[in-house]
């Protein structure tokens, strides 16, 4: 009881927020209501015996990567009215198709005979097994650090290309 | 005993969330007059000395004055985000004290009552992600101003915050690998020594992780935005900053909420550094409930009530080291406190976190079982690292002051020789 409770609040806040999130017309409205999101389904996951992915859902997105937004766009906006996003007939015209296009197909998961849809269910035997067993942070750390190392690594390569490429870019300017 | 369940769980932690927030409010109001008469001592003046005994209750009058002085709303401001960033400000603090252990468990005739709001699996994680959302509060209320001023201020106090959060966790890392367990009370009884169950260190990890605690210090000092690293508010002559065009509750409530901080990270401190609600020299109060429910030790109400009188002696001594550090150290200025905090700090304790690892790898290899003597090595281990940082930090070559400044980097040449570094 408490348990479809709990999911039918945190979906139903996810959801509002996602679409108060994208009718805004001030940005920064946009990033706090995404924020909210981010707080939902971290409660979500919590619900699904996923501690640590709930968490670290709060520190990157939430903290890190929503600040990040929040400074570029108090910084990009400043003095400037909020103009439209759609422009003109034919721009409503495109969103409007594409819109229709994402319900459609969201709702052929619903009705059609696309593949079931995913229940909602507390974690598995196998999961409370391993979380006993290695607690919380090895069920993620030893497939990350083990199994996956190779793939790891070669993300944090690919990332730091990304930021020295970044820098480049923005230095090349001042040359 | 079998830990607390149903009904009564519910009712427990519910008084416990309204007994450590009036508590944590209450210690609020207690800290600043404490910082205000602290003040005056330093200065050599009396501080507030004319509302009740001592000035004590000069809060209260301070509280009465906010509460019937107008609210302004300043002309340019966007109103849901000047009115939520308030709000913002207080809530990182308070509700991180959800998952403090404050005391021995506590029995009773339901069961055993945890002396903690929610024991999260994740508590050490939960610390980090909370933690993160304070720089809403300040970004917020500094854009949603509507004046220049505040918005420099509130990017100047956000910058900070969000460079020293990086410092704040990594120094903390060290520990998670000492103590193996993110679980908050289970940091806790890693420090204490117990006859049975899993090997524990009985130590405060303070002194295995000299270094380690030096930079949570440091690092809390700078998210707490207090001297040396108050610039976000630098009233005397940078207009305050993200809080400027704030009035009476509201701008009150920044206070508070800075306050709030204050005491969250000094009980973070004596959780993580200073054994918790350990009381030292005595295993009588040695009490540990295993994440699987299993109970070690014998827990008594009047072992509760010594262990919390213990914790809240210790994280006072260090709000008041956090104040009489405010009132001893002048401030960094803005591009030393960057320096430090990049260019130092996070290599510093990326370094740390290795040589700990290392060292760790070390002390297994060698066969050295978990207990005093793995403690004592680290121990050596971190004087040795501590001298050379210290050696380090006085050489003047980290954080320079303006006259030493290379010609590469003189975008603002007022070279007025004020040399900060040093003996600070």
């Amino acid at each position: 009881m408490m348990y479809d409770f709990l999911f039918q609040f945190f979906a139903a806040t996810a959801i509002l927020a996602g679409v108060i999130m994208v009718t805004r017309k001030n940005p920064v409205s946009a990033v706090i209501f995404l924020v909210v999101v981010f707080f939902a389904t971290s409660g979500m996951f919590l619900m699904l015996d996923a501690h640590y992915i709930a968490a670290i859902n709060l520190i990157l997105y939430g903290g890190a990567i929503m600040v990040l937004f929040l400074f570029v766009i108090m910084l990009l906006n400043l003095g400037h009215t909020d103009s439209e996003d759609l422009r003109g007939p034919f721009g409503g015209l495109i969103g409007g198709a594409v819109a229709i296009g994402f319900l459609g197909l969201l709702a052929r998961l619903l009705v059609g005979d696309a593949p079931a849809a995913a229940s909602v269910v507390p974690a598995g035997e196998a999961l409370r097994a391993a979380t006993a067993e290695q607690g919380i942070i090895g069920v993620v750390a030893r497939p990350l650090f083990g199994e996956y190392f190779m793939v790891l690594q070669v993300t944090g390569v690919l990332l730091l290309a990304a930021i020295v490429g970044t820098i480049l870019l923005a230095q090349r300017k001042h040359a | 005993m079998s830990p607390i369940t149903g009904g009564a769980f519910v009712v427990a932690t519910l008084a416990k969330a309204g007994l450590f927030f009036t508590v944590l409010i209450l210690s609020v109001m207690l800290s600043t007059i404490v910082e205000r008469k602290f003040a005056g001592f330093i200065q050599d003046r009396s501080g507030p000395n004319r509302v009740g005994p001592w000035g004590m209750l000069q809060v209260i009058a301070d509280g009465i004055k906010n509460i019937i002085k107008e609210e302004t709303m300043p002309a340019g401001a966007i109103r849901p985000f000047f009115l939520l960033a308030p709000v913002l400000a207080i809530l990182p603090a308070t509700i991180l004290f959800a998952v403090i252990p404050f005391g021995a468990p506590l029995p009773t005739q339901w069961g055993l009552v945890e002396m903690i709001v929610a024991d999260v699996p994740i508590g050490f994680l939960y610390i980090l992600a909370i933690g993160s959302i304070g720089v809403y509060g300040v970004a917020l209320g500094g854009w949603a101003s509507g004046s220049k001023y505040s918005l420099l201020g509130g990017l100047r106090g956000s910058a900070q915050m969000i460079s020293y959060e990086v410092a704040l966790a990594l120094s903390l890392v060290p520990l998670i690998l000492l103590a193996g367990d993110v679980r908050v009370p289970e940091i806790v009884s890693m420090q204490q020594a117990f006859t049975a169950g899993p090997a524990t260190y009985s130590t405060w990890f303070l002194f295995p992780l000299l270094v380690g605690a030096f930079f949570f210090f440091v690092s809390g000092l700078a998210e707490t935005n207090r001297l040396p690293f108050d610039l976000p508010e630098a009233e005397a002559e940078l207009v305050t900053g993200y809080h400027t065009e704030y009035s009476a509750m509201k701008f009150s409530m920044f206070m508070i909420g800075e306050f709030a901080h204050v005491i969250t990270i000094a009980a973070l401190v004596t959780v993580f550094f200073l054994g918790g609600w350990d009381i030292p020299f005595w295993t009588g109060d040695n009490i540990r409930v295993l994440s699987d429910g299993t109970l070690i030790g014998d827990p008594t109400w009047w072992k509760t009530v010594l262990t919390l009188g213990a914790f809240s002696i210790k994280a006072s001594l260090v709000v008041v080291i956090f104040v009489w550090i405010r009132w001893t150290l002048p401030r960094f200025r803005y591009d030393q406190l960057m320096d430090l905090g990049w260019k130092f700090m996070l290599e510093a304790v990326t370094v740390y976190i290795l040589v700990i690892a290392l060292v760790i790898l070390g002390i297994e290899a060698v066969g050295i079982p978990k207990g005093g003597w793995y403690a004592f090595v680290l121990f050596l281990v971190n004087l040795g690292l501590g001298s050379v940082l210290l050696f380090a930090l006085d050489k003047g070559t980290l954080i320079r002051g303006a006259a030493r400044r290379g010609p590469e980097d003189t975008g603002d040449s007022d070279s007025e020789g004020n040399t900060v570094e040093g003996k600070a």
